[in-house]
């Protein structure tokens, strides 16, 4: 049996600072974990009852206390301290992406499948040469990508395991995502937030290209890829378009909430 | 032989249960149906919650089976009706239920209850010196209302649609409209559920907190409770706070689903983020109304075991209260992958890490009172012993999904499943299973056999780990949880032989709990009997009768120093019940008495008692 | 042992009202971010609701709580008549508070203002329907629960329940009552005036 006690090897730009950080996290918890067990084992062996003893009359220690106050906090402060910096510049891409150009994609998750909208030859969504991919999500290696998330009906989670990139997809919001893949080759994209009782089969191939393969791939779907769908106009009035809305649309909440995320 | 004599004289000196020639004559139906004896509804919440174990057990075997053998028809499926099984086969729906239903079942209905419900309502008269709560007949009411609550949960598996199938976290939108699951009567009977269990859960708490406010005996000051009435105390608070917002938010849920409207569908507006705000606003407070009575529980049954006093015990008091505080201001750290701004996760990572720290205290004074100590390893100690052992395992992997990177893998995965079944099962569990079989023999008067329960420890710690620990594997191999077949994931195949032998060791695992259940049945009626002392303990329960007498304390006790007064220079045993007055002459014990005067100045103390630390400090 | 009981009541209901506390701030923080995140679904003070009528109304609720206050002053001093007056005023303040309200639910359905969303057909939008349904709704429920027990302490009182030296029951149900009202001032501000 395969226990798996590492991490899959990542294939993304800060996979592996993400997985050094677990790391750093395995030995100090690991550290403390075998103090506190070695400790315990030994004291409930060697103190164990024996007749005739009394046990040492004690209510504590101050000094004791107050190490294994201090210790723990200085330690927990500085793991959140190296986390915050990879964290943010994980999920905020104007941290993370600098001035790369990435390749702008949509994602749209739907009970129980994945829509990928692909920007087509000029690389701007929202224009005519865009096509959907159902379950697809392609890219070019060493190249950033950044997706816009949405979800039509519940919340489903953007899962990409060997990325190390998990962010839930929301209706009503559009939230901003992005990686670099490292390595050329096929990979899953799956959802991680239970959305219903497809959830388990709502998974999509994830294929990273060689840059000149990628744009093939780009030039023959363009021809042959499905026309996007048509995304309602925000609505401008006040009041809200009832049925608009229950054709389940997006509409401008959804753009505000992504400005909020970034 | 001296300290035998000391046990028989002791129990003379401190005898304040009610004399025979007063019978108890009340009617059968109101001793042990619609009672208001606080240790008659611990009984009940006690048979209530083990059944509701039983289901959720049952409920998790099930799904175990579907993850061990994925499409294989389950051993006895076939008396599952077509909308569960088809064929014996687990239906993904019905998956989905099962996960929904073992959560909520587990969480509400089975360690709620019996921590909450079972020791609060025992421990607290007995412990504080009172003849019973302070509202008798409430406390009969908070029983009497979790009930039909549990029941409708039940019943919700058999309406049309099935159970809720929206997760025990029971996300919106999913949850909000039936269309997305194909479950409607069922989503809404367990809101309604739900918030009837919390007019229960209120109930108890505003009882609770009145009672340990009120009716401590004389002598019994803040800094004299017993740590498990601390514990209850600080969680009866969280209830009363935590309970309210949970059952505003399920109404709005509620409304969702049945009137049409949309707080949290957002095609109109509404904020499906909104619901997971609300619902862990109460949902992390409720982690720790699931650990802290754990805590008291434990800290109560390894200073016995150790004769020892409780290691630094205005620290053990000051972590619980710091955990309840902080408690409050974590309850983001369940949504950093949820949309939530990255900015925000960043400052709950902080007060989460720090929430870490309390935790750490206890584990070390947990520690520091087994050193040097006299380790007696009655069941009660082991099951103790294994709390403490689990619950660092399942603190420290609490570390990696506070770390907000980290998270970004392990959110959502077997690994977060192994995490809190490590703090639930590993820490509530094992704390409940040492309360039983510590309090066993002041509940019905009868030991439990230890020899039975010594097997069913050790069947339950190692199968027990054998069946979490792997989930940690899982998690870290990427798979997800909820996963109705994992094998739907090329790069989760290779992990299907663990989950085979995880499902293995769970079977065995729920057998070994056959074991705890003839004994507590056997016992019940078989034990040996147990005399009012068994653990020669302090606290003031000890000094009853075992069952103790409707009305408990025949008068009303007086209390003379803390309740880990164990191996203390000043008296031969190893023990110093709290109850028994001082003999002229002798050092009273450490007393934390400034600190005391600060909360309670109208509970008359000793005067005079001199800062004494040991002699190892 | 009776006037512990009485203190422990006292007690008893202090943290109960805690827990009311948290349930209305659950619902009125629900209430501040659904209408932060959809303000084109809110018209300007006093277009679909009536604020004079409830002004009025929110009056009436606070002349409650001086009357429980008389009635709460009339039994510390023994006044058995003045006690059951005032709780007499109480009730019949607290019922046409219920009533008013009840008036104004079936006006605004009329205008086609109500909390589902298919129906609704009034200016703004479904929040602010549903929210508004869902606060004052919650807080009408109180109020009405506290009319019953209201009845039931008149009642008590006619029968002479309390005297100078026991007059828990009444205390206890002022406590609530003045929450009630407490929280009413809260809910027309923020709905009826913001």
């Amino acid at each position: 049996m395969d226990w798996g006690w590492m991490l899959p090897e990542p294939v993304s730009t800060f996979g592996g600072e993400i997985d050094s950080l677990y790391y750093l996290i395995l030995v100090i918890t690991g550290a403390i974990f075998v103090i506190v067990e070695v400790a315990l084992v030994v004291f409930v062996i060697r103190y164990r009852r024996r007749e005739g003893r009394k046990a040492a009359y004690s209510h504590g220690n101050k000094v004791a206390e107050m190490v294994w106050t201090v210790v723990p906090f200085v330690l927990v402060l500085y793991i959140a301290y190296q986390s915050n910096d990879v964290w943010l510049r994980t999920k905020v891409a104007e941290r993370g992406l600098e001035n790369e150009s990435a390749l702008p994609l949509r994602v749209v998750g739907k009970q129980f499948e994945w829509n990928v909208t692909y920007p087509g030859p000029d690389e701007e969504l929202d224009t005519d040469d865009d096509y959907v991919v159902r379950n697809q999500l392609h890219m070019p290696v060493g190249r950033s990508v950044r997706i816009e998330l949405m979800s039509e009906d519940v919340i489903h989670s953007f899962f990409l395991p060997e990325f190390r990139v998990k962010q839930d997809a929301v209706p009503g919001m559009l939230i901003p995502v992005w990686f670099q893949a490292t390595e050329a080759g096929e990979y899953t994209l799956a959802c991680a937030e239970l959305c219903g009782l497809g959830h388990y089969r709502m998974r999509a191939s994830v294929t990273v290209h060689e840059p000149e393969e990628f744009e093939r791939w780009v030039a023959e779907e363009s021809s042959a890829g499905e026309p996007p769908e048509p995304v309602p106009a925000p609505a401008d009035t006040a009041r809200v378009d009832l049925e608009a809305a229950h054709d389940g649309g997006h509409d401008d909440r959804q753009a505000r909430e992504g400005d909020d995320q970034a | 032989m001296s300290s035998v004599t000391a046990v028989a004289e002791r129990n003379v000196s401190v005898q304040h249960w009610a004399e025979p020639e007063h019978p108890d004559e009340r009617p059968f139906i109101r001793k042990y149906i619609f009672s208001t004896d606080h240790k008659v509804i611990g009984s009940q919440f006690l048979f209530l919650s083990l059944f509701f174990l039983l289901v959720g057990g049952l409920l998790a075997m099930m799904m175990r089976w579907q993850l061990g053998y994925p499409g294989e028809p389950m051993p006895g499926g076939g008396i599952l009706p077509e909308t569960m099984a088809a064929g014996g086969i687990l239906l993904p729906e019905f998956y989905n239920a099962l996960v929904t239903m073992h959560g909520t079942f587990m969480i509400f209905f089975a360690i709620m209850p019996l921590l909450v419900g079972v020791f609060g309502n025992w421990l607290i008269p007995l412990h504080i010196g009172a003849s019973d709560m302070a509202f008798p007949r409430l406390n009969m009411a908070s029983f009497w209302t979790a009930v039909p609550a549990g029941m409708l949960m039940l019943v919700s598996f058999f309406v049309e649609g099935g159970a809720a199938g929206a997760g025990w976290t029971a996300y919106a939108p999913l949850s909000a409209d039936p269309e997305y699951t194909g479950v409607s009567t069922g989503q809404q009977i367990w809101c309604v559920s739900l918030v009837v269990l919390g007019f229960s859960s209120l109930m108890g708490a505003v009882n609770y907190i009145t009672t340990i406010v009120n009716m401590r005996a004389p002598g019994m000051g803040w800094f004299r409770l017993p740590l498990p009435i601390w514990a209850l105390f600080i969680t009866a608070i969280l209830i009363l706070l935590a309970i309210p917002v949970l059952a505003g938010a399920v109404i709005l849920l509620l409304f969702d689903q049945t009137i049409g409207t949309s707080f949290f569908l957002p095609e109109t507006g509404g904020e499906p983020l909104l619901w997971q705000h609300l619902f862990w606003y109460f949902g992390h407070p409720e982690v720790y109304i699931l650990i802290l009575p754990a805590f008291g529980i434990v800290s109560e049954v390894i200073a016995n075991g150790a004769r020892k006093p409780i290691f630094g015990y205005p620290a053990m008091v000051g972590a619980i209260v710091a955990i309840a505080f902080l408690g409050w201001l974590v309850w983001g750290h369940h949504m950093f992958q949820s949309g939530m701004n990255p900015l925000l996760g960043t400052s709950f990572m902080v007060s989460t890490m720090i929430i870490a720290v309390p935790s750490a205290i206890k584990v070390f004074n947990w520690l520091g009172t087994l050193w040097r100590g006299n380790i007696h390893f009655h069941v009660p100690m082991l099951n103790a012993l294994a709390f403490v052992a689990m619950f660092v395992i399942g603190g420290l992997s609490g570390v990696f999904m506070a770390s907000t990177p980290v998270d970004i893998y392990i959110h959502d995965t077997y690994f977060i499943v192994a995490h809190l079944h490590y703090v639930l099962f590993g820490g509530s569990l094992f704390a409940i299973f040492a309360g039983i079989y510590f309090w066993f023999p002041k509940f019905f008067g009868r030991m439990l056999n230890p020899t039975l329960g010594t097997i069913h420890f050790g069947l339950t710690f190692v199968f027990y780990n054998l069946v979490f620990f792997p989930m940690h594997n899982l998690g870290l191999g990427g798979m997800m949880r909820r996963l109705y077949d994992p094998n739907a994931y090329a790069y989760l195949e290779p992990l299907q032989p663990m989950n085979t032998f995880i499902t293995v060791n769970a079977f065995l695992l729920g057998a070994a709990q056959l074991v705890f259940l003839v004994n507590f049945v056997w016992s019940l009626k078989g034990g040996k009997p147990a005399g009012p002392n068994p653990w020669n303990a302090n606290t003031l329960e000890w000094t009853l009768p075992s069952p103790p007498p409707h009305g408990n304390f025949a008068a009303i006790p007086r209390v003379y120093r803390g309740p880990y007064e164990y191996s203390a220079p000043q008296v031969e045993a190893d023990y110093w019940p709290q109850s028994e007055p001082p003999e002229p002459g002798q050092e009273p014990p450490v007393d934390y008495t400034v600190r005391e005067a600060l909360f309670s100045g109208d509970v008359p103390q000793p005067k005079d008692a001199p800062e004494t630390k040991g002699s190892d400090g | 042992m009776e006037g512990m009981q009485v203190y422990n009541k006292k007690l008893g209901m202090w943290v109960f009202l805690l827990s009311e506390v948290m349930f209305f701030s659950g619902l009125i923080g629900a209430y501040i971010v659904l209408r932060f995140a959809n303000p084109e679904q809110w018209t300007d003070a006093g277009v679909v609701l009536n604020v004079p009528l409830t002004a009025f109304n929110t009056f009436m609720l606070i002349c409650s709580s001086v009357t429980m206050v008389k009635a709460f002053a009339a039994i510390e001093h023994g006044d058995q008549a003045g006690l059951r007056k005032w709780l007499i005023a109480t009730v019949i303040l607290g019922a046409a508070f219920v009533g008013i309200q009840v008036f104004e639910y079936i006006q605004l359905a009329g205008h086609g203002f109500v909390p589902m969303v298919d129906r609704y057909a009034a200016e703004g939008g479904p929040l602010y329907g549903a929210t508004f349904y869902t606060l004052t709704g919650f807080h009408g429920a109180h109020v009405t629960i506290g009319v019953l027990c209201m009845i039931f302490t008149t009642v008590l009182a006619f029968r002479g329940r309390y005297t100078r030296d026991d007059y828990g029951g009444v205390e206890i149900m002022g406590l609530y009552w003045h929450f009630v009202d407490l929280v009413w001032i809260i809910l027309f501000t923020i709905v009826y005036l913001i």
